[in-house]
């Protein structure tokens, strides 16, 4: 057969490839230019073994944006909030961050990434300049470390250290009054799970000096069973345990130690058990476990905090996550910075974030502060209580007292050479 | 990496444990109490990973095939289970469904996806599976959702352990291991004695030959893949009490599963046998021992068999 075409890219492909070439790199700036919508950029984690974090973040920031269009939007532009998922891989958030700001023309970004990816998504905004808050990184030094700051990226998120300090001194205070002198971890063998453990125990150590830790285990994250470490742990016969494993891995290994009788054997302290992924999910939650608040809708015991959980469960029939509050106090921080800036520049409103205090459900005293020194959030509510197996599974919770977390962080900052 | 530089040194570093604890271990030994505990915690781990190896070195010495997506049955055992047992509240039932309903499973899955690909090459078949873990991953995820399950304890065993000795057994762990070694038991005697044991294994040595005889080996593969997939997902069935349910749950069993195989011998149902017990002792008792090193102590002894009987303990030399 005779062929009528000669192989390779014929003139009018170049020609049509080269118009599509101009209209694409051209885009971003027709979008800018036609923008009466403000649109803010946002990789989170929506699939995988954490998507339900990433999408309870997404959530609660649609939760949030929804009232502030209805009430005429950012300085009187709607948002439109442009998600993508990064399966909680740094490099992809990276990537999807810059293309949310070079090619989808987002004005802000809010990194809804863990630990791995908001570091990459720092760099990203340092690099562009753009106006970004982590919604979800709570590792210490992302904010904490001088290095990592540029005034244009803010962290509306708990941090480890804060936790550190009220869980070291919860658990030192129980430790005391019930004796508890020896004691055992089990966390996940990686930088959250080993750093985090670090911190409870040394601050567990001052507060209560003669403490000793008899056994530690590090199973690996996602491990599916157990059994060896709680036997190990029923072993070292410790008279309390404490562990930062999280999510379906507690759940695993809650159930695994049940049917061990371990929790009637020691005092258990797990950080992340009071979070409703993990309570609503354990079927027999034994009484009595002492964990950290992430989000529990009746800590602050407050009206306003309880009707934002009730608000975010009829509207997605599930209860919110950690994730969610800071992802929703994102929204409303920036909200009131714009009303101050008067502005949506990037460059005023970071200004207007720094220092900048609101009225808030989830704060401490019924506000939350963005620290102006570091960028950082604090006076959010902080405390540790004990649960019970229905709701609303944390009765009592004792909160953190800010001015003890404000001294001794100081403290550490100085000792890791932050300042 | 990234997050580990920035985060990991500088606090006044409090002090991991050592990456070896030969007291620890030396104790244990001359403890019953303790040889007690961690020995059936050795057991209950070795069971569960021998149900699952079982069906895929019985899966690879009829059909030659490497299941990379055997860890899918699994976890379907695990769903099925735990959505019999929420509808119906009895846990009998949740493992019948848990490993009937992965062994009809099974036999779809041969016959309308793997019976096709037998005649090709081993980098095909391995694609076919793969693109099913991702598949049925996401099946689970549609059907239960993304965020991870549990099916609860059932009521009958929420008692307090058992004290053999001085060590700490729960009883729904020895129900565990006596369902694990009664299928054990059945299987290695099923394949010995019956008929259709016979054939089995013939159809493993010669398949042509058995097709040349008239019997129908399209069924017996479908037969033998069912099987399998039925062990697994009762191993999925009777881990749903204890462990946390999630898509993409069956990968890290899977791995440990292929470690038994290749520790037992390809094809050896015995050496599954022995290889899974071998690494439920090396966990329980390395986690003692070998506190930063358990992992790396199954894949050494792994090495260790590779290297002396590249075999593994209990395989045969290919002729």
């Amino acid at each position: 057969m005779k062929r009528t075409r000669q192989p390779g890219i014929s003139r009018r492909a170049t020609l049509a490839l080269m118009g599509a070439g101009a209209v694409i790199s051209a885009a971003p700036w027709v979008a800018r230019a036609q923008a009466k919508t403000i649109k803010i950029g946002m990789p989170t984690i929506l699939s995988g073994r954490v998507a339900q974090l990433g999408t309870s973040s997404r959530n609660a920031v649609l939760l949030e944006v929804e009232k502030v269009n209805a009430a005429g939007g950012l300085a009187g532009r709607q948002i439109e909030m442009v998600i993508r998922d990064s399966k909680g891989q740094p490099q992809e958030a990276a990537r999807v961050a810059r293309e949310l700001v070079n090619t989808d023309g987002c004005e802000m970004l809010f990194d809804g990434e863990a630990s791995s990816g908001s570091f990459a998504v720092h760099e990203v905004a340092r690099d562009l300049g753009v106006l970004c808050i982590h919604t979800c990184s709570e590792a210490s030094s992302l904010t904490a470390d001088p290095k990592q700051h540029i005034p244009n990226a803010f962290r509306c998120v708990r941090q480890g250290i804060h936790d550190s300090i009220v869980g070291g001194s919860y658990a030192a205070a129980i430790a005391k009054a019930k004796g508890l002198k020896k004691w055992a971890t089990c966390s996940p063998d990686y930088a959250y799970g080993r750093d985090t453990t670090g911190e409870f125990a040394l601050y567990l150590k001052r507060f209560a000096p003669d403490v000793e830790i008899i056994s530690e285990s590090w199973p690996k994250l996602f491990q599916p069973d157990y059994t060896e470490v709680v036997t190990k742990i029923l072993q070292a016969k410790p008279q309390a345990l404490y562990t930062c494993l999280w999510g379906g891995d507690l759940t695993s290994y809650i159930d695994q130690a049940n049917i061990y009788a371990l929790f009637t054997q020691m005092e258990v302290f797990a950080v992340n058990m009071a979070d409703y992924t993990a309570l609503t999910v354990v079927k027999n939650l034994p009484k009595g476990i002492h964990s950290g608040n992430r989000y529990i809708k009746t800590f602050p015991k407050t009206p306003e905090n309880a009707a934002w959980g009730d608000a975010y469960r009829a509207k997605y029939n599930e209860y919110p996550t950690n994730w969610s509050w800071q992802n929703a106090t994102a929204v409303m921080l920036l909200t009131e910075a714009v009303k101050t800036a008067n502005s949506t520049d990037g460059k005023k409103v970071a200004e207007a974030l720094r220092g900048l205090t609101i009225k808030c459900p989830f704060g401490a005293d019924g506000t939350v502060t963005m620290r102006a020194e570091d960028n950082t959030l604090v006076g959010y509510a902080i405390g540790w209580g004990t649960t019970i197996p229905q709701e609303p599974y944390v009765p009592e919770v004792k909160a953190g007292d800010w001015k003890t977390i404000f001294e001794l962080e100081a403290e550490w900052k100085k000792s890791k050479g932050y300042t | 990496m990234h997050r580990l530089s920035l985060r990991a040194g500088g606090l006044a570093r409090w002090d991991g444990n050592a990456a070896l604890d030969i007291d620890a271990l030396a104790g244990c030994l001359a403890s019953p109490a303790c040889l007690v505990t961690q020995t059936t915690s050795g057991l209950i781990i070795g069971m569960l990973l021998f149900l699952v190896a079982v069906g895929l070195t019985l899966i690879f010495g009829v059909l030659k095939v490497v299941n990379f997506s055997h860890g899918a049955f699994y976890m379907f055992g695990a769903y099925f289970a735990m959505t019999a047992y929420q509808f119906s509240d009895s846990f009998a039932l949740a493992m019948f469904c848990g490993a009937a309903g992965t062994a009809i499973l099974g036999l779809i899955f041969e016959r309308v996806f793997m019976s096709r690909v037998y005649g090709a090459d081993v980098l095909m078949q391995l694609l076919v599976c793969y693109a099913f873990v991702l598949i049925f991953d996401d099946v689970v995820r549609m059907v239960w959702g993304p965020e991870f399950k549990s099916m609860g304890m059932p009521a009958a065993f929420q008692v307090p352990p058992l004290f053999i000795a001085g060590g700490v057994v729960p009883p729904y762990y020895l129900l565990l291991i006596g369902v694990a070694l009664a299928a054990a038991l059945v299987l290695g005697l099923g394949l010995a004695r019956t008929r259709i044991g016979k054939v089995i294994r013939a159809a493993a040595h010669n398949p042509g030959m058995v097709s040349a005889l008239g019997i129908n080996t399209g069924l017996l593969y479908g037969g033998v893949f069912a099987l399998g997939g039925m062990l697994a997902g009762l191993a999925g069935a009777l881990a749903a009490p204890v462990r946390s349910l999630t898509p993409g749950m069956g990968f890290s069993v899977l791995i440990e599963s292929f470690i038994v195989t290749v520790i037992g011998g390809m094809g050896s149902i015995l050496g599954a046998l022995i290889g899974a017990l071998l690494i439920g002792l090396i966990r329980s008792f390395g986690s003692l021992g070998f506190p930063l090193f358990t992992e790396g102590l199954m894949y050494l002894f792994m090495v260790i068999v590779l290297v002396s009987r590249p075999t593994g303990l209990f395989g045969k030399e290919v002729a």
